[in-house]
């Protein structure tokens, strides 16, 4: 029972200091320039082009900056939760509980030499890791950080994400085919059925949301969710973008492309030193990425009480949900075996792709009979939360319909490859191995 | 123009052109093919801006997603899988006469068309509403618009797709 009250104290104290944090600076912040940086140096009296350039440069300083200092405590969060999961203590040697890690390795990594092989191609095997980042830092201009602050408020957001993240798979074709070596390259082709794969039923989710909200643009999604999380009207989308997401981040179980058992490390074998490190901090950016887009698609971007008035409570919000989904995906990576190459293009085509067109279908047919029949809400009490219930109702119960579907169909499915494997036959999910020679 | 006149979207054009133009330049002069690849997807990205600069971001956002994410990858496939083809060492082959017709023909007449009409009757812009990425997907399933293109496009991308999965499929 102490220790009850112990765990309780220890949670609830960084809580109750984090909230008076959070509001101090919060009375701070809005008082000074941050929230009209622009307008603030216009009455200074600076020129109005001038102040526009400025304010742009030093936005985009900042939102490309964020999640590269976000990465560097990602780092220590992963490896710290990878070694509870192994029964293991982590970095703890460096700092307190063993913060400081990553910027020695930072500081390691700088100092290695930076090799490029004879028979690459110097300038596409220098710039496949800036292009790896580059695509995973150009979503965060159109993320929603708080009501008042956002790179940019495209009304495309979800088509451009979706554009952007196309270059990723560009940076690691071209770094396997620039390092001139048989296992990077070999990595580099099953990128290619993989990414590209995975991108259909990503898309496919992502029309989900888009026709809830009536709206392609990430602010016009999160301001759809005042009334009720996405999460609740289309869990079957959240689940695929999160499955899809995370497999276009090429991680475990999905991280064919760098299988350390069989393609010694995958595309960026040659790779060392800080351009090897590039494309490691291109990919835990791109996991909080997507929890962050999880957040701002699925569970209401930065809504919770109180964001509007401060924006810094606002982010916190935003921060917190996006730290649950990057905690689920860590733990899917450490508790999942590797799939195997055929088993993961079954998985996209016969089982992921299905079932997103025709949630999508489900989703648009509901959704209209809705709009039909009054019970969706209207525009003035959009962000009612009761006014939303009958909508949300009638969407989950389809999506809970669907799922029950797929759910007798795979039990179906297994019972029939047992029954089959009991009476001796060969099953598809053994592989017998291709005869030497073939 | 003065000097004066020239605003950020005028630096903006030129950055754009560098890529758009150079990007073809590397195309054409690389004997590389891989490379030649990713100048080509360098010059689509220069074409993706103008269509920022021309307030039209649904198709930059496609342009990016077509041309980069889709043709250019499937392009740097098809010719890494072709290693041979990678480092070309002659410079012609027997056909470079009928290219070069045809690409100063091509040429001369895409110049004509742009040039004639500045120094003709100063028309009036078509319009100057830009329109709305939802008044495009409007457009795209409206009746009096382009509704029957639209199907008769997706209905031959759609037979495109089984037939290469037909010819692909193994004879069972």
């Amino acid at each position: 029972m102490d220790r009850t009250i112990g765990t309780l104290i220890k949670i609830a104290v960084p809580i109750v200091i984090g909230v008076v944090v959070i509001l101090i600076l919060n009375s701070i912040t809005s008082a000074s320039c941050l929230n009209d940086f622009e307008g603030c140096l216009v009455d200074g009296g600076m020129d109005t082009d001038l102040a526009g350039l400025i304010a742009i440069s030093l936005g985009v300083v900042l939102v490309a900056t964020f999640p590269l200092l976000v990465t560097i405590l990602l780092i220590w969060i992963e490896r710290k939760f990878a070694a509870r999961i192994q029964d293991r203590i982590g970095p703890n040697r460096v700092g307190p509980i063993g913060l400081v890690q990553p910027l020695a390795d930072v500081v390691k990594l700088l100092g290695k030499e930076d090799i490029t092989p004879a028979g690459a191609d110097k300038w596409l095997y220098n710039a496949s890791p800036v292009m790896m980042v580059m695509s995973v830092l150009l979503i965060w201009a159109v993320m929603p950080l708080t009501p008042y602050h956002y790179g940019i408020d495209l009304e495309i957001g979800i088509l451009y994400f979706i554009a952007v993240a196309s270059i990723g798979t560009l940076a690691v074709i071209m770094a396997g085919w620039s390092s001139n070596n048989k296992y990077a390259l070999l990595g580099a082709f099953r990128v290619v059925a993989q990414l590209i794969s995975y991108e259909v039923p990503l898309a496919l989710a992502l029309l989900v949301p888009v026709m809830l909200a009536g709206s392609m643009s990430m602010v016009g999604i999160v301001e759809a969710q005042a009334g009720m999380w996405f999460l609740f009207s289309a869990p079957i989308a959240a689940f695929l973008f999160f499955i899809s997401s995370q497999a276009e981040t090429g991680r475990a179980p999905f991280d064919l492309l760098e299988a350390e058992s069989e393609l010694v490390a995958g595309y960026n074998i040659e790779y060392s030193g800080m351009k090897f490190a590039m494309f490691f901090a291109g990919e835990f950016m791109h996991v909080f990425t997507n929890g962050v887009l999880m957040a701002v698609i699925f569970t209401g971007g930065w809504y919770g009480p109180f964001a509007r008035e401060a924006p810094l409570l606002a982010f916190t919000y935003l921060m917190l949900k996006s730290g649950f989904w990057y905690l689920l995906s860590l733990l899917m990576r450490n508790a999942l075996p590797r799939v195997r190459i055929d088993q993961l293009m079954t998985f996209n085509w016969k089982f992921l792709v299905p079932l997103s067109i025709a949630n999508l279908l489900m989703t648009a047919f509901l959704l209209k009979l809705v709009q039909e029949g009054g019970l969706a809400p209207s525009p003035e009490e959009a962000s009612d939360f009761i006014a939303n219930i009958p909508q949300t109702v009638v969407l989950f119960l389809g999506n809970v319909a669907l799922a029950a579907f797929v759910m007798t169909l795979i039990r179906n499915q297994g019972r029939e490859e047992r029954l089959a494997e009991d009476a001796g036959e060969p099953s598809d999910l053994t592989v017998t191995p291709a005869p030497a020679g073939d | 123009m003065t000097f004066g006149d020239l605003t950020y979207e005028a630096f903006a054009f030129g950055f754009f052109t560098i890529l758009t133009l150079g990007g073809a330049l590397g195309v054409v002069a690389n004997r590389n093919l891989v490379r030649g690849a990713v100048w080509l997807i360098v010059s689509l990205f220069g074409v993706a801006g103008y269509f920022v600069l021309l307030s039209a971001p649904f198709l930059a956002a496609v342009q990016v997603l077509v041309y980069i994410g889709a043709i250019g990858i499937l392009f740097t496939f098809a010719v890494m899988l072709t290693r041979s083809m990678t480092n070309l060492n002659e410079r012609y082959n027997q056909q470079w006469w009928i290219a070069a017709v045809t690409s100063i023909a091509l040429f001369g007449m895409l110049v004509l068309l742009v040039i004639l009409p500045v120094f003709g009757e100063q028309e009036t812009a078509v319009s100057d509403v830009v329109a709305t990425t939802a008044d495009l997907g409007v457009a795209l399933v409206s009746g009096d618009a382009y509704v029957l293109p639209f199907e008769v496009a997706s209905l031959l991308l759609t037979a495109a797709m089984i037939g290469a999965i037909v010819i692909a499929r193994e004879e069972e």
